[in-house]
């Protein structure tokens, strides 16, 4: 079966708040696909509708050729799904919320040991901790792994590393690769641009809306402007003075720098350096630098603005 | 099967591990029940009585001492005047003054009567009440023996028994209100705040994305409760008969039959209080005002329905406990059988299939 996703013209409201306005979108059968956005953008809604909870306003969806509202019953059957609020029994220690969501799927954990045993031996050495006392990191690899316990076809991660240090977030996503080579669709939604480029297409999502949907080497290369990243003593007067320049096209605080594009298709950098001296700036470095998903992002929505 | 009994492993696991829970499950009934069993009498025992006797003659005396031998009276203070009277009471501690008039035994002796008089603190009206017709009983009993051998005419004695509790024991009315609340307040309450917990805790979401039924997961979530609360049902029982010595003179297989219809009754309206709310605090704030509040004040547990004024009266009828106290007095106290009880039975079996019905319908079987 292939387990192909398919979302037509889908809508969901809450009251006034319009979460989602109309998404089109296919993925494809084994994809490892990122929904990248801020939080509020629309992302746990579009799990919900996905995952047969929420019913939409209007549009429709299929999931491995179900469709989403009328045969939600055989959906439930082929999800994974982890939720974005850590969702499993914390007075439970690890092993029993594990057997107890292998009953509920009517399935052992030893029949589905080819499945999780990379996830399975990183967290059994606390099998027997309550799953309430485990770091968040193990608490995301426990649920990852009581989600897979039945074989999904595709499985729905919403913010699975959202308050997990680095160490753990790259062990996550290798995880979630060999579980790609395994053939399951995986769709994960992230406010952490710089996953992006772990996933196979991304899909930039703000207000309900998506943005841009690509690879995350197309949506870069979608940044057509000269992109220049310029460090300071006083970042955020230099911010302000930035902002304050005329040719200024999109000003951006970025770590320890700021970015910067010209609305000039020439840009004089002496001039930029000699208008910021004069403001009071000094150790003032400029480099020209290759654009990231979030510099697209923050482009693509700022655009998205002017429009709206 | 095997998904029906591995979701009754997990709530027992959370049953067991939450000392809330076990606390309300089995501490709460033992030590109601010894409450009010010890604790809430309605008897009297040593009303502490202050006496001004303006005749002090052998009369008064002998009067005095049949009050204070009876044990539910004792003489705390000798007064000499009645302005003394409304000190005493503002004490606080003498709630009663039995006056004697002067000359008492001149005039009971010649005739026509002597007088004495009964002042009460009736800032607790009840107890006042019960103080002076206590007293008014021993004085009776007083006239009629000075009376004995003489003829009186024309007097009617009355004669009183009390049928199925002779000595008026409290807490054979007790234990029965004491069942229907406890049954009321675990299985309702604790049904509907473990659903609640699961929303709560957004475990009801993967348990919706899961193959599980929504029967499958009410019914997981009920059977630990029928059974804890069946258990409660026997200690009840058990501790009323050994300990308070309330008697089950009807048939036991009868109570227990209808103990179980009465805690389906209370686990559907847990269900059914859970689909309503969504969080553990409104659940149990819900179950502590639509449950416990009725079930002691209007099932006619401690207060008399027919006292109430009418509205309360038709509301009351809506109360599950109501006919489930009658149900258990009949069979306890009174030892009838089924062909007695089987009106309120009926009704009871049909509030049980409209909540059912009402809670399986709004089982949500999404997040909204």
């Amino acid at each position: 079966m292939k387990s192909k996703i398919s979302i037509t013209n889908l809508s969901k409201s809450y009251g006034d708040v319009q979460a989602l306005k109309g998404i089109n979108l296919d993925i494809e059968h084994g994809e490892l696909f990122g929904l990248i956005g801020p939080d509020g953008a629309g992302k746990t809604s579009l799990f919900r509708l996905l995952a047969t909870l929420l019913l939409p306003d209007s549009g429709s969806a299929t999931l491995c050729g179900f469709d989403m509202v009328k045969e939600y019953k055989h959906i439930r059957n082929l999800l994974g799904y982890m939720p974005g609020k850590f969702s499993l029994y914390q007075d439970l220690s690890v092993l029993e919320n594990f057997n107890f969501f292998a009953t509920v799927f009517n399935t052992k954990i030893e029949d589905n040991m080819d499945m999780i045993r990379d996830i399975w031996l990183q967290i059994e050495p606390f099998k027997h901790r309550l799953a309430g006392k485990l770091s968040g990191g193990m608490k995301q690899k426990l649920a990852l792994c009581c989600a897979l316990i039945h074989q999904p076809k595709i499985l729905l991660l919403d913010e699975p590393t959202t308050g997990v240090d680095v160490v753990s977030r790259n062990e996550f996503w290798q995880m979630l690769k060999s579980l790609k080579a395994k053939g399951i669709t995986i769709i994960v939604a992230t406010p952490y641009m710089d996953e992006a480029n772990l996933c196979e297409r991304v899909a930039l999502m703000q207000n309900g809306e998506i943005l841009s949907l690509d690879t995350p080497a197309g949506i870069i290369s979608g940044f057509k402007k000269d992109l220049y990243a310029i460090q300071g003593q006083d970042i955020y007067q230099l911010l302000l003075d930035l902002r304050a320049y005329p040719y200024a096209n999109s000003v951006f605080p970025f770590g320890q720098s700021v970015h910067y594009t010209d609305t000039r298709e020439d840009v004089s950098l002496s001039e930029l350096k000699d208008y910021l001296i004069s403001k009071g700036q000094n150790k003032i470095e400029i480099k020209r630098i290759t654009a990231g998903i979030e510099d697209c992002f923050m482009a693509l929505s700022q655009q998205n603005n002017v429009q709206a | 099967m095997k998904r029906f009994i591995g979701f009754l492993k997990k709530e027992f696991y959370h049953i067991f591990r939450d000392k809330r829970s076990m606390l309300i499950l089995f501490g709460m009934p033992v030590v109601q029940l010894l409450l009010f069993g010890f604790v809430i009498t309605n008897e009297l025992k040593d009303v502490k009585m202050a006496v001004l006797d303006h005749s002090k003659d052998e009369y008064t005396s002998e009067i005095i001492n049949k009050i204070v031998s009876s044990g539910y009276f004792k003489l705390v203070e000798n007064l000499d005047n009645i302005s003394q009277v409304d000190e005493t009471f503002r004490k606080g501690k003498t709630k009663l003054v039995l006056v004697f008039e002067p000359d008492f035994r001149k005039k009971l002796v010649k005739g026509p009567h002597a007088s004495v008089q009964i002042l009460t603190d009736a800032s607790d009206p009840n107890i006042a009440n019960m103080e002076v017709s206590y007293l008014q009983g021993i004085l009776q009993n007083y006239n009629v023996e000075i009376n004995r051998g003489k003829q009186v005419t024309n007097q009617i004695i009355p004669k009183t028994r009390m049928y199925f509790n002779s000595k008026l024991e409290s807490v054979y009315m007790f234990v029965p209100g004491i069942m229907a609340t406890i049954l009321m307040l675990v299985s309702a309450m604790m049904t509907s705040i473990s659903i609640a917990r699961e929303k709560e805790m957004g475990t009801m979401e993967i348990l919706l994305v899961s193959p599980l039924r929504p029967l499958q997961i009410i019914l997981g979530k009920v059977t630990p409760y029928l059974i804890l609360s069946f258990i409660n049902t026997l200690v009840i029982i058990g501790m009323g008969y050994f300990v308070f010595g309330v008697p089950v003179l009807g048939s036991f297989v009868l109570l227990m039959a209808e103990s179980v219809l009465f805690i389906l009754l209370a686990l559907s309206l847990g269900i059914f209080i859970s689909t309503i709310s969504n969080s553990q605090q409104v659940a149990m704030m819900l179950s502590m005002f639509a449950l416990m509040l009725p079930t002691i004040l209007l099932s006619g547990f401690i207060f008399p329905l027919r006292n109430m004024p009418l509205p309360l009266q038709i509301f009351s009828n809506i109360i599950p406990p109501r006919w489930f106290i009658i149900i258990i007095k009949n069979i306890m106290l009174k030892g009838t059988g089924f062909e007695f009880i089987w009106k309120e039975t009926l009704i009871l079996i049909g509030m049980t299939a409209g909540l059912i019905g009402l809670s399986v319908r709004k089982f949500k079987i999404r997040l909204e």
